[in-house]
């Protein structure tokens, strides 16, 4: 029987991709195992692979067309024995366990807190999902004061996360000289999660340094040629495997600048995804903004939109102080509107109102902000107008801008995905019963990450994360509702 | 004199004193027994390598006194035994060349060129050291001098010193890092990690293994699988010798070869100084670990200072006056140091506030 063949995920995160390539034709033979096509993400490329004998009846999308929605039907097979023509006539529907050699997605891997990811825009095919429209980072009212980051005329361009951070690291490759790349498959392989996709290309292989799987040795080569005045970017695949570098960023690299009486300073930027990005399990689930939080000597920055991603990471580059850097991989493809200027640098430390409200604060940063918004806009529908503030630098921590918003809710909560003891959230709380007992109508609360290694299960691993629902309830419980 | 051949308790001393991959390029022969290929230094060479030597071994012994009167604090390494190896080191390097070591690092410091005074008041925690009493004893540095540390991380300076290698290469500067461990710090993951990447880019760096027998309480032959730490780097394509490190012409002899490899772009070079702490571990090690029979012949008979005494007598004709007052010198500089040290008020209690961030708009 007539086969269909099913655009593959990639990864658990991967929507959609662009069927790059057929390497078979239609009325070709195919057998297990043969190559019928590749797919492209942004992060990644694989080949197709047949998992039935039969013969490739009919080519549902053509090659080059981008936004190809994960489970869409991409070809028929037909069976052995089988009529082509009927078989090419006969199919063309999803078939939950069809060829493509991969497992679909299930379509609530996010948590619900995820509904809001806006999708990549597809450039063509027309029966592409099409992409909502990204959020625009939220401005005041016209009578708050607004943070003035770049004149209100600016033109925005719709950049991905992962777009942003890649043109931050160009721009300031092209900067400075001494700025250079180094961390496993970012020159060749374009970067495990494409972050440093063109870099080798426009930098050359001086600058843009594939390691070996090395992490320890690399981190401290990076810390050593930081101490002699060049400015590393150490990717790391994921900040899960900076556990076996921790040694260099806080030994050698934070405390270097106070042992040396102010003589050897450490410009170097440690960067990559952390946090849980979707069934990865506990080795590569966690989210370390509260260990380097804790450290002096570092800068801790987790931003959530691109256009933070940018501006701060350009500051981070030119910071001459060892900066944490803490990417999402979740966030990587999601959109947002980026200031189109030649040169936009963000201040390091300072929080930003995402989102202005008058009855209950919610503390945020990084992926926490998905779960922080989608509860103040459902708060909203219920009448109660929440302020969403994204700390977006974690050291230094600013907590003006919290204190300041609290003094005016009179409650609070924080959201972040990472463990409850000595987190983030414990810290604001500590933070705001010194600066703002008065204010408080409320205890604080906080939303974190379950305090248990991350569960691989899918129902596990949501129930592991923090939910929307959990948010807003504690929003409610605060305002006393 | 090949320290390894001393009789000693471990199985260790037995290792054949040349062991390098690339065979016959090792001096190590008997110093006091002047052989055809002992490589010589000239009468001006030998003033200085004792002038050098004897500064670290009085400024040590001064260290040591300090501490013991409650000046100093904490842990406090002594060089005493090893000076050999890092003035021979010093004598092929050039200006710029960057050096890196462990927690045992006064030697270093003084070898490099650093104030006698500063580190002394760096020992004392006292304003006017290196890190204005911020560091202590094992964390020290020097921009001016291209000293990069002193390191308490065991092995976290093998990895930094490849980084300054890799900062060399570059710049293309034609500076090269010295980059010192112990034969303890020898055995940490990360030192192949780095040989690795070293081997793997061709990095200007010299791993200068300062195989003093003990890591800490622990001898060569209780830790290591291969006691011979010159074939570390094989497996890498490093070469590797193993050296008199009590006689400093030795030293200076392989060290000339091993930076000479690193610095024309061939990578880096593997030296393990043979050698010798005459003091514990630390101040407070008990050195129960060793004999104290072991201990008095090294320094009876294989004294690296003494070895360049008695040259300087014997070989070069220097009167003994001459040699007197050398040792007067350096015992004024060293006292000098420690006057200082002992006066210097501490850091001003502001101090503990700075030099954590640098302003990132300066």
């Amino acid at each position: 029987m007539a086969t269909d063949i099913l655009m593959p995920a990639l990864s658990p995160t991967m929507e959609e991709g662009k069927l790059a390539k057929w390497l078979k034709k239609e009325g070709d033979p195919v057998k297990s195992g043969d190559v019928l096509a590749e797919i492209e993400t942004d992060k990644a490329t694989m080949e197709v692979e047949a998992i039935d004998e039969g013969v490739l009846a009919k080519i549902l999308i053509e090659e080059g067309t981008e936004g190809v929605a994960v489970n869409t039907p991409i070809a028929i097979i037909a069976g052995e024995g089988e009529d082509v023509s009927e078989a090419a006539a006969s199919g063309g529907k999803p078939k939950p366990n069809g060829a493509g050699g991969h497992p679909a997605p299930t379509p609530d891997m996010q948590a619900e807190g995820m509904a809001e990811k806006p999708a990549p825009a597809a450039k063509t095919g027309s029966d592409a999902p099409k992409a909502p429209a990204a959020p625009a980072i939220i401005t005041n009212k016209a009578d708050e004061p607004v943070m003035e980051e770049f004149p209100a005329n600016t033109p925005m361009v719709t950049t991905t996360v992962r777009e942003a951070l890649r043109d931050a690291m160009a721009e300031e490759m092209r900067r400075d000289g001494d700025v250079f790349v180094m961390g496993e498959e970012v020159a060749e392989y374009q970067g495990a999660y494409k972050i440093t996709q063109g870099l080798l290309q426009e930098f050359g292989a001086k600058r843009v340094v594939d390691t070996p799987i090395t992490e320890h040795g690399f981190a401290g080569i990076g810390v050593g040629a930081a101490l002699s005045g060049l400015k590393p970017i150490v990717e790391f695949m994921t900040f899960n495997f900076a556990m076996q570098a921790i040694d260099h960023i806080i030994n050698s690299a934070a405390k270097t600048l106070y042992m040396s009486g102010g003589q050897l300073g450490c410009p170097i930027v440690f960067r990559g995804p952390n946090g849980a990005a979707a069934r990865v399990g506990a080795q590569h689930s966690h989210d370390y903004a509260a260990w380097y939080s804790n450290v002096p000597g570092l800068k801790v920055i987790a931003p959530y939109t691109a256009s933070d991603a940018k501006g701060l990471l350009k500051a981070a580059i030119r910071d001459p102080n060892p900066t944490i850097f803490l990417e999402n991989e979740i966030l990587y493809g999601q959109s947002f509107p980026v200031p189109q200027l030649d040169d936009f640098v963000l201040p390091i430390g300072k929080a930003r109102v995402h989102r202005t409200g008058k009855d209950v604060t919610i503390v945020s940063f990084a992926i926490g902000m998905t779960y922080a918004l989608k509860a103040a806009q459902i708060l909203a529908e219920e009448g109660i107008e929440a302020e969403v503030i994204d700390l977006r630098t974690i050291r230094p921590m600013d907590s003006e801008t919290v204190v300041r918003s609290v003094k005016k809710t009179g409650r609070c909560i924080t959201v972040e995905e990472g463990f409850p003891q000595s987190g983030i959230g414990a810290e604001i709380v500590a933070r705001l019963m010194v600066d703002a007992f008065d204010y408080l109508d409320a205890p604080v609360l906080r939303i974190t990450g379950k305090d248990v290694p991350m569960p691989y299960a899918a129902n596990l691993e949501k129930l592991a994360l923090p939910n929307v629902a959990e948010v807003v309830e504690a929003a409610k419980s605060v305002c006393y509702k | 004199m090949d320290a390894a051949k001393e009789p000693a308790k471990d199985a260790s001393s037995s290792q054949p004193q040349v062991a390098s991959p690339e065979a016959g390029s090792s001096q190590a022969v008997e110093a006091h027994k002047p052989a055809p290929n002992m490589p010589q230094f000239t009468r001006e060479e030998d003033l200085h390598a004792y002038h050098e030597m004897l500064l670290i071994r009085r400024f040590e012994e001064k260290a040591g006194q300090l501490y013991g009167m409650g000046l100093i604090g904490g842990f406090c390494h002594l060089y005493i035994g090893q000076e050999a190896v890092v003035i021979g080191m010093q004598m092929a390097s050039i200006e710029g060349d960057q050096v890196i070591t462990g927690y045992r690092d006064h030697g270093h410091m003084l070898a490099c060129g650093m104030d006698p005074k500063g580190v002394m008041a760096e020992l004392t925690g006292r304003r006017g050291g290196y890190s204005r009493g911020k560091g202590g004893s094992m964390h020290m540095f020097s921009r001016e001098k291209q000293f990069f540390g002193g390191h308490g991380i065991v092995g976290a300076q093998v990895s930094l010193g490849t980084g300054l290698a890799f900062a060399d290469r570059y710049r293309e500067n034609g500076k090269v890092s010295l980059t010192y461990m112990g034969d303890g710090a020898a055995n940490q993951g990360q030192v192949y990690e780095s040989f690795n990447m070293a081997a793997l880019w061709k990095l200007p760096v010299v791993y200068v293994i300062e195989n003093n027998r003990y890591a800490m309480g622990t001898s060569v032959a209780r830790a290591s699988a291969q006691t011979d730490f010159s074939k570390r780097g094989l497996s890498f394509g490093i070469p590797g010798e193993q050296v008199d490190g009590m006689d400093v012409r030795t030293v200076r002899e392989a060290a000339t070869r091993a930076v000479e490899h690193a610095r024309s772009g061939q990578g880096p070079y593997i030296l393990e100084m043979q050698t010798y702490r005459y003091r514990g571990h630390s101040m407070s090690d008990p050195a129960k670990y060793r004999t104290k029979d072991e201990v008095s012949k090294m320094r009876d008979e294989h004294d690296p200072i003494e070895m360049v005494r008695k040259r300087l007598l014997e070989l070069h004709g220097v009167p003994e006056a001459e040699i007197k007052a050398t040792d007067a010198k350096v015992r004024e500089t060293v006292n000098a140091a420690a006057e200082f040290a002992t006066n210097d008020p501490e850091p001003d209690p502001a101090e503990l506030w700075t030099d954590i961030l640098l302003d990132a708009h300066a």
